[in-house]
């Protein structure tokens, strides 16, 4: 453990991840489903990470929890929370952390809580297994967190079952599991995308609420840009298992510089923009598809659908550097300031 | 008046639940509990609103997937919601369907020459065998797909492709009318705006009336001419884009519309936070179905149901507030 008294450790990241890489072997090949992904989470922070589907977000944050089967997948660089290297521990010191120091709000809520099990014992759960709190004590402090994610007669509510509750309460649940041990990092991968968006906006401000009050850093995994923007304050951008673009919300929002980014931003349309003077009449498209992740990749990960490609991108990868003050960026013509480091 | 192309008059589609002595359940299920609305030629309506609004079932009785309560479907001049199958069957190639999974909606046996294939036999559009492999050919180069593709099996495709394929195989049956439901919320943000663009560039093309079902607010704003929005099974609100998305006048349209995450930071918009869930549809509250979760709802809205009122420009929404009295929703 890292001594909290020396100084230099306050600018220590909370978790951060360096070069991961994360390949399954598959009868046709290795599928190369993160390859050298870095980036850190500060105590505190919300941290979001944005891709389509096959992007290799979802594995990221499965590798943080060490949840994938080793094998099939094979785990390189390091993963390291509070100093500390994850890949290098055992099922049994990873047992202690998950649930505990780090947790996780999956998508479905309905598949991910335990149908034949009340909702108080499965808040409980992890209160007794972590903090050897009794039965009593674990059920007393079940009914405190289904208070505080807002679920109305918290004391009824804990003698029920998954299925007694509405998808969004369920998802308030699943928060309540996540924050009972009062985590310093919660993952939550998709949190509001099977619910509807009165509920959505119902979880998010609980979420905003949440962090506010019990301190957690959030990486927020998500691949709706809406959502990023109402509560991320930094932004990982990921494209075929790489990271393409990094930045605080504001500038990346603002001022995207890897063209994938772009083209994700022009085929969003905002609510309210149809009726402005020169709306477009047609999304912006990314023609193409996702490369497959079984071939090596030499140039660019993008060069396929990029707009404006060149030979150097298809032949050489570009690196992720600094375009301005903490935005970086993979792209050879990305715009770059004068100030950039 | 030219008569539209679709007519729908007080639609209802109640499933009555299982249980009771006998098994006849005096409970229902009011899935729709009566709907209007009418649809041109060439004109896209979007119906929204969250799940269990009865969107879906409005689809599904169109299609007559399920036979409708009570009510009328006036396709053209002929009403089709009391016709037998037989009588129904040439109609049905006017009404096709896209649905929302690519990956369970089309036959993981048949190539794709055959599901395409298939509608232009049962409606007999096919001259001849010449005539059948020209139509298979416009169709995927209608979708942007390569003609060579006619030969492989679903599951060679990605999930936006097998979108077009499911687009193709509606476009095969020369419709009026697709119905399109939920048919790009399983798909990825790039894939997504191909599929809208494809369905926008298909419509001015061939004058489609579109039914286009979605949660997905902003996708319906930028597609749509006409919107619809419903709760518990009734249109609350009914009118052309323009006025529900920069003046809404139902409540819950105003909730909606504020609880869609905007794509820009600290924009900094009040959001109308809704509480609790949605009610049984089972047992609808009385009076106004959304007075349990309505910020304004005062004793009349408990007691007597508002009917959908007009409020100008074809605009019509069923509330009791006095529509001017309502803060404005800045869009």
């Amino acid at each position: 453990m890292p001594d909290p008294k020396d100084p230099d450790l306050k600018d220590t990241p909370l978790l951060s991840v360096e070069n991961l890489q994360v390949h399954f072997r598959t009868p046709d090949g290795v599928n190369r489903a993160v390859d050298g992904v870095s980036f850190a989470i500060r105590a505190g922070e919300t941290l979001a990470i944005v891709g389509e589907s096959g992007c290799g977000k979802s594995v990221t944050s499965m590798s943080i929890l060490r949840l994938l089967p080793e094998p099939p997948a094979r785990l390189a660089g390091a993963i390291r929370f509070e100093g500390q290297d994850l890949l290098g521990l055992s099922e049994r010191e990873m047992r202690r952390i998950r649930g505990n120091a780090i947790s996780v709000i999956f998508q479905e809520p309905m598949t991910s809580l335990n149908p034949v099990l009340t909702v108080g014992r499965q808040i409980g759960e992890t209160l007794r297994l972590h903090q050897g709190l009794s039965r009593k004590e674990a059920e007393a402090r079940a009914v405190e967190m289904l208070t505080l994610v807002g679920i109305p007669e918290p004391k009824r509510r804990v003698r029920e079952y998954p299925h007694q509750l509405s998808g969004g309460m369920r998802q308030r649940v699943m928060i309540a599991i996540a924050l009972a041990c009062s985590p310093k990092l919660l993952i939550a991968d998709e949190p509001t995308t099977a619910l509807d968006v009165t509920i959505q906006a119902q979880i998010l401000d609980l979420m905003r609420d949440l962090k506010s009050r019990v301190g957690a850093a959030i990486m927020l995994i998500t691949h709706d840009l809406g959502v990023v923007a109402e509560v991320a304050d930094r932004v990982v951008v990921m494209y075929a298992g790489r990271k393409v673009e990094e930045a605080t919300v504001r500038d990346l929002f603002r001022s995207p510089r890897h063209p994938y980014t772009r083209g994700l931003m022009g085929a969003v349309p905002r609510l309210g923009a149809a009726e402005l003077p020169g709306a477009p009449q047609r999304l912006a498209e990314i023609p193409g598809m996702v490369p497959s992740l079984k071939t090596r990749i030499d140039g660019c990960v993008f060069a396929g659908r990029c707009p404006s490609v060149t030979d150097l991108c298809r032949s050489h990868a570009p690196a992720l550097e600094p375009k301005a003050p903490g935005h970086l960026a993979a792209c050879h013509y990305a715009p770059k300031d004068a100030l950039a480091a | 008046m030219t008569t539209p192309l679709l007519a729908v008059n007080d639609l209802r589609k109640h499933f009555r639940l299982g249980g009771g002595l006998m098994g006849r359940g005096t409970r229902s299920l009011k899935a729709v509990d009566g709907v209007s609305f009418t649809l041109e030629k060439g004109e896209t309506l979007s119906l929204v609103g969250e799940s269990g609004c009865g969107k879906s079932t409005v689809a599904r009785s169109l299609m007559r997937l399920f036979p409708p309560t009570s009510g009328q479907v006036v396709l053209g001049d002929t009403r089709i919601d009391d016709l037998s199958a037989g009588a129904l069957r040439p109609l049905r190639r006017r009404i096709q369907m896209v649905f929302q999974d690519p990956f369970s909606s089309l036959n993981p046996r048949m190539r794709v020459r055959d599901i395409l294939a298939e509608p232009i036999r049962n409606f007999g559009l096919a001259k001849n065998r010449a005539d059948l492999e020209s139509r298979l050919a416009a169709l995927m180069e209608r979708v942007g797909l390569p003609r060579e593709a006619l030969s492989r099996f679903p599951h060679e495709f990605s999930g936006g492709q097998r979108q077009r394929i499911g687009i193709a195989r509606a476009l095969a049956a020369e419709p009026d009318l697709i119905i399109c439901d939920e048919a790009v919320s399983a798909l990825d943000v790039s894939v997504k705006a191909q599929i809208v663009n494809l369905l926008q560039d298909l419509q001015k093309e061939l004058d489609l009336a579109l039914l286009f079902i979605s949660h997905d607010l902003a996708i319906v704003e930028h597609m749509t001419h006409r919107v619809a929005v419903m709760y518990l099974g009734k249109i609350v609100e009914i009118g052309p884009r323009r006025q529900i998305f920069l003046a809404p006048r139902h409540p819950y349209t105003q909730a909606l519309l504020s609880a869609v995450p905007v794509p820009e930071p600290g924009a900094g918009r009040t959001r109308i936070v809704l509480r609790g869930d949605v009610p049984s549809p089972i047992n609808p509250p009385s009076g106004c179905r959304f007075h349990t979760r309505c910020p304004h709802a005062f004793d009349r809205c408990r007691i007597e149901e508002p009917l959908l009122d007009p409020v100008g420009g074809g605009h019509f929404a069923a509330c009791h507030l006095d529509g001017a009295a309502l803060p404005a929703q800045a869009a």
